[in-house]
């Protein structure tokens, strides 16, 4: 959903190398880091906002023994209690002959897990619309959005932006968040559109 | 995806050419955007014409029954399931690329594995048709899923190879489409970023999920990434081993062998970065992509493909040896008589298949042929005709002389819609692949951008001078510029 609207300081960067000191400063300086948005995984610039590790794994590993209990468990249901077909004279509770049925539930189990938390928490899927705060920030940009509060000096962000290297300094309204949306049609902000 | 934070001056460029993050951008993504070319016109009618002609011959089959393939009651098992298997083989490449090559930290993946992973997808497809068609009454290909039903319910038998397909070859694609979709994402938000037209910035809108490039975004990317890679090497290895299990585990003799899994394995990963050279040599000149798919990169994957050929002819070699010293008079005449028996009536087949798959790639221990194009072109085509012998071998010659030889079945040769359904697959795959360089960046635009500041020509030949001067400070710089 559509976040509240909120004044942004926007700087963009056009090297990664300049961009950590810059973000460490802007840190240091007791300005808020809404996002910085880059267009590749830059690596470090987690740690250097102070973004904590995902826990993503985690999850892509309940997903996956989810996958291995199910598949077990249902078809020792299957052939030892539901319908103990006889083949051949064998065992019923055949364990190794499950193992490549396991084995692929497991995997499925936590790829298609882990996607869906993935999309999830970033709030990716199809017609979902958010602000972008430079159009090349997918492109060569590094997109810095600082999030201005009441007692921040706007001038004063800006000028710190520029000095610390910031090829493009700008003010934003924006709302953060997102809504549904199509990019094809013009940037405006959602409560604008619906006319609140 | 670059794990790699130093890379030594001595290592090759993967990024010819001054490029920065912009000129990427534009290399790549640029041929989406303007008007498709007379030649992908050419290419794409005739990908569509022999997939509607496979659509003819599966009509007739579906039709009229498998009687319309010259498949009889000793080979039942024909063209058909030799085409699923070499299609199966040709998809191991995209997920080996993508999974394999960045658990082991390789740079070059970066430059290839988009292309691969589609080509993984479209193969897995082509292949998919053959078991499910081959199933005759195809509208009851639902009873393999093991679902509550009013049979009793009869569940299907967890026990049985062709069930372990159902589930390998479906999770193989389910997982392979993930990992290459969400490794499209962002590259898709740049093609909408850029996009001019309402209609591109609609449909990429909806197909990049209103990505934006966030921090936080791209770090759970990169764990997404990690681990679907960890769990797609296991995959990929499982599903050939699966896949050889349908003959390893039956009792007919040239089937029976304990060394089929990593003998499939090793041909699957061998044809499919054949595949991936025939399909590449072509899209890196159409699309004029020579600086970022370069020699290196076709070097690398014939050393990939010298390997796997000579794993590859171990095990042949391996399965001859052990046919004889196993003594069992069924298995050593399939191996003598019906294989290795030039004079026999497929003897042939099992010499088109020595020759292309074990002799002819040795030509690439040699570095000049390993970095020709003209050669590579012709050897990539000659791997996968090989590979696909390699199929028909194991699959008609174990079976056309069977137990009792009042039914054995002399000579065997495919009618016109069992050619068709082939050729058919062939239009599915290159319809899919066409419409792929059209509309989707061929190349992990990202990716790219990721490696270029260690990999780049123009980079590194920066770099050289302060590692010359002062390898202390080099290293410093190295090691600041990856955190």
């Amino acid at each position: 959903m559509a976040g509240g609207i909120k004044k942004f300081v926007v700087g963009s960067f056009d090297d990664e190398a300049v961009l950590f000191p810059a973000v460490k400063n802007v840190r240091k300086a007791g300005y808020k880091i809404h996002d910085v948005y880059t267009p590749f995984p830059v690596h470090g610039l987690d740690h250097a906002m102070g973004l904590r590790e995902t826990s993503l794994h985690t999850a892509g590993f309940i997903y996956a023994i989810t996958g291995t209990t199910t598949a077990l468990s249902f078809m020792s249901w299957v052939f030892t209690k539901d319908w103990p077909l006889n083949i051949g004279g064998k065992p019923h509770f055949a364990i190794p002959a499950w193992i490549p049925i396991t084995f692929e539930l497991t995997v499925l189990f936590s790829a298609v897990g882990m996607v869906l938390t993935f999309c999830y928490l970033c709030q990716l899927s199809p017609f979902v619309k958010k602000h972008h705060f430079h159009a090349r920030a997918t492109d060569d940009l590094f997109v810095m959005a600082v999030e201005c509060t009441d007692k921040t000096n706007e001038a004063d962000l800006q000028s710190f932006l520029q000095k610390s290297g910031a090829k493009e300094v700008n003010v934003q309204v924006a709302e953060t968040g997102w809504w549904i949306g199509r990019y094809d049609r013009e940037q405006k902000l959602y409560r604008e559109e619906k006319g609140y | 995806m670059s794990l790699l934070k130093y890379e030594s001056q001595l290592r090759e460029p993967l990024v010819d050419g001054e490029k920065n993050y912009h000129q990427v951008t534009e290399d790549i993504i640029s041929p989406i955007e303007m008007k498709p070319t007379r030649l992908w016109y050419i290419g794409f009618y005739i990908s569509v014409g022999l997939l509607l002609f496979g659509a003819y011959s599966v009509y007739r089959e579906v039709t009229y029954g498998i009687g319309q393939w010259n498949l009889n009651k000793t080979i039942g098992w024909g063209w058909d399931i030799t085409n699923f298997v070499w299609w199966v083989g040709i998809g191991h490449a995209g997920t080996l690329i993508s999974a394999i090559l960045l658990l082991f930290r390789q740079g070059w993946r970066t430059g290839v594995n988009r292309a691969a992973e589609a080509m993984t997808i479209f193969a897995v497809m082509c292949a998919g048709q053959f078991p499910i068609w081959h199933m005759g009454r195809v509208w009851m290909a639902f009873f393999v899923l093991p679902y509550p039903n009013s049979r009793g319910p009869l569940w299907v038998n967890f026990n049985s190879p062709l069930l372990w397909d159902v589930f390998a070859i479906s999770t193989y694609f389910t997982v392979s489409l993930l990992f290459w979709y969400s490794g499209l994402l962002p590259d898709l938000a740049t093609v909408r970023d850029r996009a001019k037209t309402k209609l591109r910035k609609l449909l990429y809108g909806v197909a990049s999920f209103g990505w934006t490039g966030s921090t936080k975004h791209w770090q759970r990317h990169e764990s997404l990434s990690l681990v679907l890679a960890g769990l797609s090497t296991p995959l990929v290895l499982s599903v050939h081993t699966i896949v050889s299990f349908d003959f390893a585990t039956s009792v007919v003799p040239g089937w029976h062998t304990t060394i089929f899994p990593p003998y499939f394995v090793a041909g699957a990963i061998f044809s499919g970065f054949a595949m991936v050279q025939t399909l590449l040599i072509v899209v890196r000149k159409v699309m004029g992509l020579q600086d970022y798919i370069t020699l290196g990169h076709i070097e690398a994957m014939n050393k990939v493909i010298v390997l796997t050929g000579s794993i590859v002819g171990c095990a042949y070699l391996t399965e001859l040896f052990i046919a004889w010293y196993g003594q069992n008079p069924y298995e050593w005449y399939a191996f003598s008589q019906n294989r290795a028996n030039l004079f026999s009536p497929y003897g042939w087949s099992y010499w088109l298949m020595m020759f292309c798959n074990v002799v002819s790639p040795q030509l690439f221990w040699s570095r000049k042929l390993r970095r020709n194009i003209t050669v590579t072109f012709f050897m990539s085509v000659v791997v996968n005709i090989g590979m696909w012998y390699e199929r028909f071998v194991i699959i008609v010659t174990s079976i056309y002389r069977d137990f009792l030889p009042s039914s054995w079945s002399t000579y065997y040769s495919p009618s016109i819609w069992e050619i068709g359904f082939y050729l058919g697959t062939f239009g599915l795959f290159f319809t899919c692949f066409f419409l792929f360089a059209k509309y989707f960046p061929v190349i992990a635009v990202a990716e790219i951008k990721s490696i270029l500041k260690t990999s780049g020509e123009n980079y590194k030949a920066k770099m050289t001078d302060i590692e010359k001067s002062d390898s202390e400070k080099f290293y410093v710089e190295e090691v600041e510029h990856a955190h």
